[in-house]
């Protein structure tokens, strides 16, 4: 039984990592190589073609560049919004925190294209179309439901005690959130950035939309209309490279900080 | 407990609740007034009302309902498939001491993958002529030559509905993963002692438990699901023939290409209704009946 159990687990990592895998492997091969049908499985020689051209040839830098910032710049965003509302939220009655409570559940149950045309419209009238501020701000609220759960659910692990200590000692209310609710939450603060900067790194439809210049696109706006730009085949080489840059910097992420990511993603869920 | 003035509100809500109510509250409002007016490219952007004419529309329109019967298809077989697996996953991991923290990793890579990339990874390894899924199906005699997978309707959602389950497995198994973890290992020695067998233990310790966690992976991927549109845009672009095309690729559309933002938002506007109406079943079923009979 539990032989099986683990041969099944083993299958279940090789089918995860598997297909990203064959990207890696094949971004390496040679031209030539990529041509073939059937595709070789292993790769005949090793080549960095491929990841030159993406960084030397085409403006993968530059999408690299917009991705970063865009999405650490939400992620600060974010947490500066979320973090005073969380807190306040964790010191209310019952009943004010679970009637907003539901109130943001509301808000994240809406698919992110009811927000897109109105928010494409703002865009254009503020002068913002392909300027990264047009996407921070609006990865920066659509992410705020989920960051101050999240956070709310950690805060009120903080002992009422250790609030009445510090009234006590003359420590306003704000002075008590920024000298010690802060410095003791810095694992949750980083948790949710690494979250909110995961999902703004992903994000798709948003993109597309209000970035069209070459030089402001994402990664993932950036990679996915590679193959337009080539009219007879699709550049599989240059794809897979692009695949391996674009998910790399996730992977170490997610390594680095699952525990965390894993335990506040449960727990800020169900607070 | 500090009364809550309006200073004071202003000074700890008053930043969050003036990005949400720029960048949601009225955003969702104006798509909701939109739902009311010829507004678009034909009468040179200037709204005009028209009651419930973009409803009218929408109710004979075949396109929105062939993709409102892909969506809760889509979304029905992807979160089943996905809690099944995930769960399963879940339960074999954590009955596996030790090694788990890589196995976790590998497992949760798919969940980093930004959903467009994943789209093209499958594009590849299911192309025709270089993909790998048509290589090794070959090279085990079960298919005789390669299949172009996203050249046919019923094997274009078939590849979708995979590469979804690929991408969200992870999270549901992460979430359910969790859950597991804060099960006191007592019970189930209680449970052992008293005789209970595997499915007794599944039945009365983790289930219970572990129900609040279901409910929030499976109302998490049931509204994403339903939003499904990176995947499809990327994968298929809602072809072949019109076969894949989910409600936000077909509202996405009709506001970029044909330019037409009353009845887009009337499309929008009509999914999330189906989409409260799927969401409040599931809610009666898995948690209010339990309240009803604990």
């Amino acid at each position: 039984m539990s032989t099986l159990l683990r041969l099944l687990v083993f299958a279940a990592c090789l089918v995860a990592i598997g297909p990203l895998a064959w990207h890696l492997v094949s971004s390496i091969k040679t031209s030539e190589e990529l041509n073939r049908v059937p595709p070789t499985i292993a790769p005949e020689g090793v080549s960095l073609d491929n990841y030159v051209e993406l960084f030397a040839r085409r403006p993968f830098l530059r999408y690299y560049r917009n991705s970063f910032v865009v999405a650490t710049l939400a992620a600060l965003l974010c947490l500066l919004a979320a973090a005073p509302a969380a807190f306040a939220l964790s010191r209310a009655s019952t009943r004010r925190r679970s009637s907003i409570s539901a109130g943001l559940l509301l808000m994240a149950f809406f698919p992110p294209i009811v927000y897109l045309l109105p928010l494409y419209e703002m865009v254009r009238w503020a002068d913002l179309v392909n300027h990264p501020w047009a996407l921070i701000g609006p990865y920066a609220a659509l992410n705020l439901p989920f960051a101050i759960w999240f956070l709310m659910g950690y805060f009120r692990q903080i002992p009422k005690e250790l609030g009445e200590a510090a009234a006590l000692d003359g420590l306003t209310e704000e002075g008590f959130f920024t000298r010690m609710v802060l410095p003791l939450s810095t694992e949750a603060l980083l948790a949710t950035a690494v979250l909110v900067f995961i999902f703004s790194w992903n994000e798709f439809m948003f993109a597309l939309t209000f970035m069209n210049l070459e030089t402001s696109k994402t990664l993932t706006v950036g990679l996915s209309t590679l193959s337009g730009a080539f009219s007879v085949e699709v550049p599989w080489g240059l794809i897979a490279a692009g695949i391996v840059i674009s998910s790399a910097p996730l992977i170490v992420l997610i390594a680095v900080f699952q525990k965390r990511i894993v335990a506040g993603l449960a727990a800020g869920a169900l607070k | 407990m500090v009364p809550l003035t309006v200073a004071r509100a202003a000074r700890w809500y008053g930043f969050a609740v003036t990005l949400l109510g720029l960048v949601a509250v009225y955003p969702l409002l104006r798509t909701a007034v939109l739902t009311l007016f010829d507004f678009g490219l034909v009468n040179g952007f200037r709204a005009r009302f028209i009651g419930i004419d973009n409803f009218v529309r929408l109710y004979a329109d075949s396109r929105f309902w062939n993709s409102l019967v892909f969506t809760l298809m889509f979304a029905l077989v992807t979160v089943t498939l996905e809690f099944v697996i995930g769960f399963g996953l879940a339960l074999a991991v954590h009955s596996m001491k030790g090694a788990s923290r890589w196995i976790r990793t590998a497992l949760a890579i798919p969940w980093t993958t930004p959903t467009a990339v994943a789209a093209l990874v499958w594009v590849w390894l299911l192309n025709d002529q270089f993909g790998i899924v048509n290589r090794i199906l070959t090279d085990v005699h079960l298919i005789e030559s390669p299949i172009a997978w996203l050249g046919s309707p019923g094997l274009a959602i078939g590849a979708l509905i995979v590469a979804d389950v690929w991408k969200t497995v992870p999270f549901v198994f992460l979430i359910l993963y969790s859950g597991i973890g804060t099960i006191p290992e007592e019970l189930y020695e209680a449970m052992a002692i008293d005789g209970g067998g595997f499915w007794a233990k599944l039945r009365y310790v983790t289930w219970p438990v572990m129900r609040d966690f279901v409910f929030v992976a499976l109302i998490f991927r049931t509204i994403q699901a339903f939003a499904v549109f990176d995947l499809v845009y990327v994968m298929t672009g809602g072809g072949p023939g019109g076969a894949t095309e989910s409600i936000s690729v077909y509202a996405y559309r009709t506001y970029m290409r044909y330019l037409e933002f009353g009845y887009g938002a009337t499309i929008i506007i009509s999914g999330v209704a189906a989409l409260a109406l799927v969401s409040s079943a599931l809610y009666v079923l898995l948690v209010r009946r339990h309240e009803y009979s604990a």
